[in-house]
């Protein structure tokens, strides 16, 4: 069994292994190696990634709920920083990138868009819980307000997970994949948080 | 259904309308690099660029044929490319059927000896909303029709992709309904810009790409340009089209570019030129509105999206 000391120790590993994607895909995108279409790969490359890294947080949540992965509680709030992170490429470069901050475009496609206005307002649902992260913000909301607040990351997931659905043409397969995933941990969090404590009592 | 001679666009006025441009790096390069070609394949570089509109400059073959859709070898834009090895184009035949008086199957060799190749410079608009300037070679679609020598009622024509799971292995899987099908009004198919091509960049098409033989309708949404045509059916019905029956709110049967009319789910008022930075606005019939606008006179193109 893996210790939260010994755990500590690979954080700054674990650190790197997700930091260095966005790296790579920029140096890719500099040097012309992302393909014919760069800004289109990179722009579904940060998505991607935030949406794994979302579902990834998912899994911690309920997972460190037993002894046994207690220890992967160590590293939720810097997965989840780095799904904001990419979350926020994802959107930087459709603006700068995609419709070169042709705002105008911009404000009409998330409004007339529905795949675009999911995946607006899950960023927006992104950016509180981004905000209250450090540990100091738990104590100045208290621990009720702040977990209520990081609640924001279902409807965050389930938007951003849909966001993908409706955006591809033919292969639903993956972001169904991604929804199901979602869904199945909301369902065990409200089972574990609702159900089984009654039948316990 | 026929078409007066005089509503169709000499080919010849049509090459003077366009302007002559200067020629681009990506071009010579592929010029250069592009040996063993068909006999029948001329790559002239000045023709291409005769072709050219003003605003338009050619993308490189590495461009047009490592970025494409093709179902049958995998749905990402690469996976043609990388997946269409095993494919063999060669030989070939093409079988004509339905409403005509000379059903017959062609062999594609035969067919070439009797048909002249022409360059054909085209913009291609996905319906994904990115767009290609491609120099195909290739020959009126007419030209077959007139062997076909169709009856009357036949109105409408549809093609068919081959189904060759072994070699396609995007048709091992049920990604759509095989084979891929798709379809033209007749006067569609007899237009001057419909061609059907062999080539591009004056190399044989490529498997990725549609080889031997595939469809280029230019002012159509390029799902539209069938690729790997084995069978053509003269019909007197609209013909089923693989998307618009798969998603008839989001694909119609005529997919004409239209930057006014959307997708459902996406904006189709602007495009990304491959290898450009800046969106470019997309233009009515893809800009092929004086050759084609008549055609869809009078017609709802809200409802015959």
């Amino acid at each position: 069994m893996i210790s939260t000391q010994l755990f500590k120790k690979i954080k700054p590993l674990i650190f790197f292994a997700i930091f260095l994607p966005s790296l790579f895909w920029s140096y890719q995108f500099i040097n012309g190696a992302l393909g014919v279409n760069p800004i289109e790969k990179l722009m579904d490359n940060m998505g991607e990634m935030a949406l794994r890294l979302i579902v990834l947080t998912l899994f911690i949540s309920s997972l460190s709920e037993f002894k046994k992965f207690r220890f992967l509680i160590e590293v939720r709030r810097m997965i989840g920083l780095f799904a904001f992170f990419y979350v926020t490429c994802h959107f930087l470069i459709y603006i700068a990138l995609d419709h070169f901050f042709d705002m105008t475009f911009i404000i009409k496609d998330i409004i007339k868009r529905p795949f675009i206005t999911f995946g607006f307002i899950s960023f927006i649902f992104l950016i509180p819980l981004a905000i209250t992260s450090p540990k100091i913000m738990v104590k100045k909301l208290g621990f009720k307000v702040w977990k209520k607040i990081h609640y924001l990351i279902y409807p965050a997931a389930i938007l951003s997970s849909v966001h993908f659905y409706m955006l591809v043409r033919a292969n639903k397969i993956e972001p169904a994949i991604y929804i199901f995933l979602i869904l199945v941990l909301l369902l065990y969090r409200l089972y574990y948080k609702i159900i089984h404590p009654q039948l316990v009592r | 259904m026929k078409i007066l001679p005089s509503e169709i666009t000499p080919y010849k006025n049509y090459l003077n309308r366009r302007k002559f441009i200067k020629s681009s790096i990506a071009t010579s390069l592929v010029l250069g690099a592009s040996t063993g070609l068909e006999a029948n394949h001329v790559s002239n570089q000045n023709i291409y660029n005769s072709q050219l509109d003003e605003n338009d400059s050619l993308n490189s073959f590495e461009e047009i044929t490592t970025y494409n859709n093709f179902y049958e070898f995998g749905m990402g834009k690469t996976d043609p490319a990388e997946n269409s090895g095993d494919f063999k184009p060669k030989p070939w035949s093409i079988s004509l059927e339905g409403l005509i008086n000379n059903p017959q199957v062609l062999d594609l060799e035969k067919l070439l000896q009797n048909v002249t190749i022409e360059d054909r410079v085209y913009r291609l608009r996905c319906v994904e909303a990115w767009s290609m300037v491609i120099p195909w070679q290739g020959f009126p679609l007419a030209e077959i029709i007139k062997m076909a020598d169709p009856l009357s009622s036949a109105k409408y024509i549809q093609f068919v992709t081959v189904f060759r799971p072994e070699e396609m292995p995007g048709q091992k899987r049920k990604l759509l309904p095989w084979p891929y099908v798709e379809g033209l009004r007749m006067d569609e198919a007899m237009h001057p810009l419909t061609i059907l091509s062999t080539g591009l960049y004056g190399h044989d098409l490529l498997n990725q790409s549609g080889a031997p033989l595939r469809l280029v309708v230019p002012w159509k949404y390029g799902f539209k340009s069938i690729k790997s045509i084995s069978s053509i059916r003269f019909v007197d019905k609209q013909p089923d089209a693989t998307w618009s029956m798969l998603a008839p709110s989001e694909y119609g049967f005529y997919s004409n570019v239209n930057n006014l009319v959307d997708h459902p789910r996406w904006s189709q008022g602007t495009e990304r030129r491959i290898g450009e930075f800046k969106r470019r606005k997309t233009m009515m019939y893809n800009g092929y509105e004086a050759e084609v606008g008549h055609l869809y006179k009078g017609m709802d193109l809200r409802k015959y999206y």
